[in-house]
């Protein structure tokens, strides 16, 4: 099976090898897809470079999201930045900042003369990218969304039949979950601040931050620890904590193993995780997918979420050839066939309206139970100013910070509220440092 | 002489051995969670005994790719390996001839010389980090092995063991080498250096286990998976997105990473007792 | 500086020759680096390099303002103390009876003193492992007393964690200076007080114990340079200086605000407040090799 699988790279690395003798123009993409997903963009990139002869694409894995972020920064600094660059979505305000440091991606359509339809994609996954006056800065790529992840085999032990629509359905679940014996664990999370936070402020409409979450202008300030639901939400984790009902597991996604090695019977993480669940829960117990639940006290509808993943971002300093190889590959990228490819490989959502059309023409959601999921909560109603996304200076350290002062509250050295406040205050200090850094 | 007493002598003995399996203990579970399947591991509380998966789990390490670096485990220890002995072997000769320099020779500014070299002390590369990256990469040696040694290789410790070192060999030896009509070389070659071979194979012991087991500048100068190190290889392992830790390798991989500078320590015990005790680091 | 060797005299160019890789290296990669800190950490920069003002000592004043750094500070200085003593206090006990031993002295010695070998990254993953949440020997073995341990929650436990892998790692270097020292000690002296009738623990508190004590002093700096700077290693491969930065020390709070915050002005106001501490460090740890020297 294995060495089957790798004839074709095999073959397409002769190819490239026979290529590059004729001096074809090596385009250096880094990117912080790890395991599966990194293999998986090796095979994209082999794809392109064997389907032409001018350009050889080398995709460089930087460690993960933030690594590749400073890795860049470092490397452009230096005068020896890569020609395409893969950031997470909270890098965005850091990089749309960087005027000087970027080359726009519809800029670089147009001077290549690429084709390039910003409406071609997902709307919720097209403002995140845009700047305000309406342009889009990078290449969407790979995104995602938070979902819900149940193990079966604990539900129906508990005879739990169906998933929680909402918190305070989640939170009965849960510790019928404990009580019963069916899981030491009812609820762990991946992503902390995305999912119990960012997302849930989209989800039941409260405001994350001021100017629309930082949409309308950079003098944006954290207003979630004003929320009454919002504060309540981590107060009820915070509670639940304490008998396992809900369980922290840490930062970035490493709550996940609670949920693969079955101490959890619910996660809430990303919907790109499923491959990786998947292959976890295989012959141990049996999972499914559902909405992230809301608060039905806030609202009546739950909203959109918001998405996460990341885009990605073409560096100034390189020549027109490689800017050249660098549109035609981003187009080649965001072709429904990729697209389509890639995302019912991974879990992310398809970005493009065609390709979305194209996996559904093939039946992928219908045979594959959940994966609609995420593009339902992703695309439900019209998003507003809550529900847009984040474009907020300095998001990376902003979420360590929310990190932190959650792990303050969940294991009780502060009320939700205090450690909420203290989020926030020290967020808006990272928020002034970023605004006065950039307006030099 | 020093108290006599059985009873006392079998607990010593007792206390010394207890330590030394507790010592041993973290290691002795690596070498036996490496020996098991994943779904074994991921099953229940790592295992206290072997399992029968060692021969698949090494050789999968040794013979493709690690999971999300995509280079092999032999090229990983190779890495670390040229990392380790560029630094020893450069710390070293750099430091031999500037002691010798500074020992042997009259010249301006000697005492300044010596002063430069010993500050660079007071500045581990942890606080030089970020600027250092830039002056690394403005000579194009970011993720090239040259990049990931040269700013590790200024060696005060050294430098002033050495000099040490010099300044104790008898001064019939320089009349010595003077009648014979010596230069410069010639005594640094045929009577200096052999008579400091313990406090070089002491210093090497030190600067490779040194050189090895350096973590934050490589993580940031080889910026490819061509450069890393075993050392740093093994973050990636572990932390790895949206899969369980891929235990077994990762363990198999530390023992991997572990073997060289221990074996070194142990094949060279007398020497690293010495090296530790004179260079103080 | 004394010198007691005859020189060559009639080179004038061969000394310079012979410092000059040396002297290159230092100026290249440790002075031109460190005069950068000293430069842009009076200035605040974007994290592209693309603008940059002058700003005084505002990212002095802002760093010694911040609750953050002082709670680093402490972080470390509880750290350095735990480990100090952790692993000081085993080397000692443990050296004292590799000292007594007349058998496999040499076996017991290689026994203890291999973890030095072991990369301090290395060090925090094999801990990790055996306290890993699920699969953990010692989190089994602590569940069985009732201890619910979690470190990714826990700030008490996951400091517990980097000193424990800390202390077992550095626990050697003690142990070698230790033996070393009590090797040192004139039979002699505690043959006289064993006629005197001075008993075993006697002989340890009144004459071994002050015999040593300026190599335990050495070892209170080196155990804090120690956890100052190669701890970070241990700490980015366990706990990530979490949770609620229980376990960010300096150095680990110079290299988030750095390199993941892009903070330039801040962190290398950091770097030189560093470098004066290294500074105090490094006087007392050559005060010490000038006497050891002198005997």
């Amino acid at each position: 099976m294995r060495l089957v699988q790798l004839l074709p790279f095999v073959a397409v690395t002769a190819l490239s090898l026979s290529t590059s003798a004729q001096a074809a123009t090596t385009i250096t993409w880094w990117h912080a897809m790890e395991g599966a997903l990194g293999e998986k963009v090796n095979a994209i990139a082999d794809e392109f470079n064997a389907s032409q002869d001018d350009y050889v694409v080398k995709p460089v894995y930087k460690g993960s999201y933030s690594d590749n972020l400073t890795a860049t920064i470092a490397a452009f600094r230096a005068g020896q930045a890569p020609a395409i660059t893969q950031v997470f979505e909270v890098g965005t305000a850091t990089m749309m900042s960087a005027k000087g440091a970027i080359y726009p991606v519809y800029q670089l359509m147009q001077d290549t003369g690429t084709p390039f339809d910003p409406d071609a994609f997902l709307p919720a996954v097209k403002s995140y990218y845009t700047s305000s006056d309406g342009h889009m800065l990078s290449m969407p790529f790979n995104s995602s969304t938070p979902v819900l992840y149940y193990n079966q085999d604990a539900f129906a032990k508990a005879g739990i039949e169906t998933p929680p629509r909402t918190w305070a359905e989640l939170g009965r679940d849960a510790h019928k979950l404990v009580e019963s014996g069916a899981a030491e664990c009812g609820l762990t999370t991946a992503w902390p601040s995305w999912t119990q936070l960012e997302n849930f402020s989209a989800i039941n409409d409260l405001p994350f931050a001021t100017q629309a979450n930082g949409f309308n202008g950079s003098d944006a300030r954290l207003v979630f620890d004003q929320q009454p639901a919002t504060v309540a939400h981590i107060q009820d984790l915070a509670e639940w904590q304490k008998s396992h009902a809900f369980e922290y597991g840490g930062r970035a996604d490493s709550g996940t193993k609670r949920f693969q090695s079955g101490r959890c019977a619910m996660l809430t993480t990303s919907s790109a995780s499923r491959a990786g669940i998947q292959e976890a829960a295989k012959g141990k117990f049996g999972f499914a997918i559902a909405p992230l639940p809301y608060d039905a006290e806030a609202v009546s509808q739950p909203r959109n979420s918001i998405i996460g993943g990341a885009s990605l971002w073409v560096m100034q300093g390189q020549s027109d050839t490689v800017y050249q190889g660098v549109a035609e590959f981003l187009n080649f990228l965001s072709s429904p066939a990729v697209q389509a490819d890639w995302a019912s490989f991974t879990g992310y959502v398809p970005i493009t309206t065609a390709a979305y059309e194209q996996l559904k023409a093939e039946g992928f959601y219908t045979k594959t139970p959940g994966a609609s999921v995420a593009i339902d909560q992703l695309t439900r109603g019209t998003p507003d100013d809550n529900g847009r996304g984040l474009r907020l200076g300095n998001m990376p350290q902003i979420r360590n910070i929310i990190a932190e002062q959650l792990e303050k509250a969940f294991n009780g050295s502060e009320t939700a509220t205090q450690a909420l406040t203290t989020a926030a205050k020290r967020g808006n200090a990272e928020l002034e440092q970023f605004e006065r850094s950039v307006s030099n | 002489m020093r108290y006599r007493r059985p009873g006392l002598d079998g607990l010593t003995h007792l206390l010394l051995i207890i330590g030394a399996v507790i010592f041993g203990l973290p290691l002795w579970l690596a070498l036996t969670a490496s020996t098991h399947s994943a779904a074994d591991l991921q099953s229940g509380i790592a295992p206290l005994w072997f399992g029968d998966q060692g021969l698949v789990n090494y050789w999968q390490l040794l013979s493709q790719p690690m999971p999300g670096l995509g280079v092999s485990a032999l090229r990983l220890l190779g890495n670390s390996l040229v990392m380790a002995l560029g630094i020893a072997l450069g710390k070293i000769a750099i430091s031999l001839l500037a002691a010798y320099a500074i020992v042997f020779f009259r010249f301006p500014c000697r005492t300044l010389c010596f002063w430069l070299i010993f500050v660079t002390l007071m500045l581990p590369v942890e606080v030089r980090i970020v600027p250092t990256y830039g002056v690394v990469a403005r000579f194009g040696l970011i993720d090239t092995y040259a990049g990931m040694i040269l700013p590790l290789i200024a060696s005060a410790t050294a430098t002033f063991l050495l000099r040490q070192c010099f300044l104790s060999l008898p001064s019939e030896l320089f009349e010595a080498a003077r009648l014979d009509g010596a230069g410069p070389l010639r005594f640094l070659k045929d009577f200096v250096l052999p008579l400091s071979r313990t406090n070089l194979a002491a210093l090497f012991v030190i600067m490779f286990i040194y050189g090895w087991n350096q973590y934050l500048w490589p993580l940031l100068a080889a910026n490819s998976p061509d450069h890393a190190t075993a050392v740093i290889s093994l973050k990636n392992l572990v932390q790895s997105t949206d899969t369980l830790p891929p235990w077994q390798l990762a363990t198999a991989m530390t023992l991997l990473t572990v073997l060289p500078p221990v074996v070194v320590i142990v094949a060279m015990q007398r020497f690293f007792v010495r090296g530790l005790t004179d260079a103080e680091k | 500086m004394p010198i007691k060797m005859t020189t060559f005299e009639r080179h004038s160019v061969t000394p310079w020759l012979l410092l000059a890789p040396q002297l290159a290296v230092v100026a290249i990669f440790f002075f031109w680096p460190a005069a950068e800190s000293l430069r842009q950490a009076f200035y605040v920069q974007d994290a592209f390099g693309l603008g940059e003002r002058f700003v005084g000592l505002a990212n002095f004043q802002h760093v010694l303002s911040s609750p953050g750094y002082w709670h680093a500070f402490g972080v470390t200085a509880l750290f350095s103390l735990l480990v100090a003593a952790g692993a000081m206090g085993l080397a000692l006990l443990l050296a004292v009876l590799a000292d007594r031993v007349l058998h496999g002295a040499r076996l017991y010695r290689v026994l203890l003193t291999w973890p030095y070998a072991v990369a301090p990254a290395v060090a925090g993953l094999l801990w990790l492992f055996m306290f890993d949440p699920v699969l953990g020997v010692l989190t089994h073995a602590l569940a069985v007393f009732g201890v619910h341990w979690d470190a990714q929650l826990d700030p008490g436990q996951a400091l517990a964690l980097v000193v424990i892998a800390s202390i077992w790692q550095q626990m050697s270097y003690n142990f070698v200076f230790f033996l070393a020292g009590l090797q040192m000690i004139p039979a002699s002296l505690l043959e006289a007080a064993a006629i005197d009738g001075a008993g075993p623990f006697r002989c340890f508190f009144g004459i071994t114990l002050p015999l040593l004590s300026p190599t335990a002093f050495f070892l209170l700096v080196m155990n804090s340079v120690y956890v100052l700077f190669e701890t970070f290693a241990t700490i980015d491969n366990t706990t990530l200086g979490g949770p609620g930065g229980a376990t960010r020390t300096l150095v680990y709070k110079l290299y988030e605000d750095g390199f993941v915050g892009r903070d330039l002005g801040g962190s290398s106001a950091q770097s030189v407040l560093l470098m004066l501490l290294v500074g105090v460090l490094t006087f007392i740890q050559f005060r010490y090799l000038e006497r050891r020297v002198a005997y």
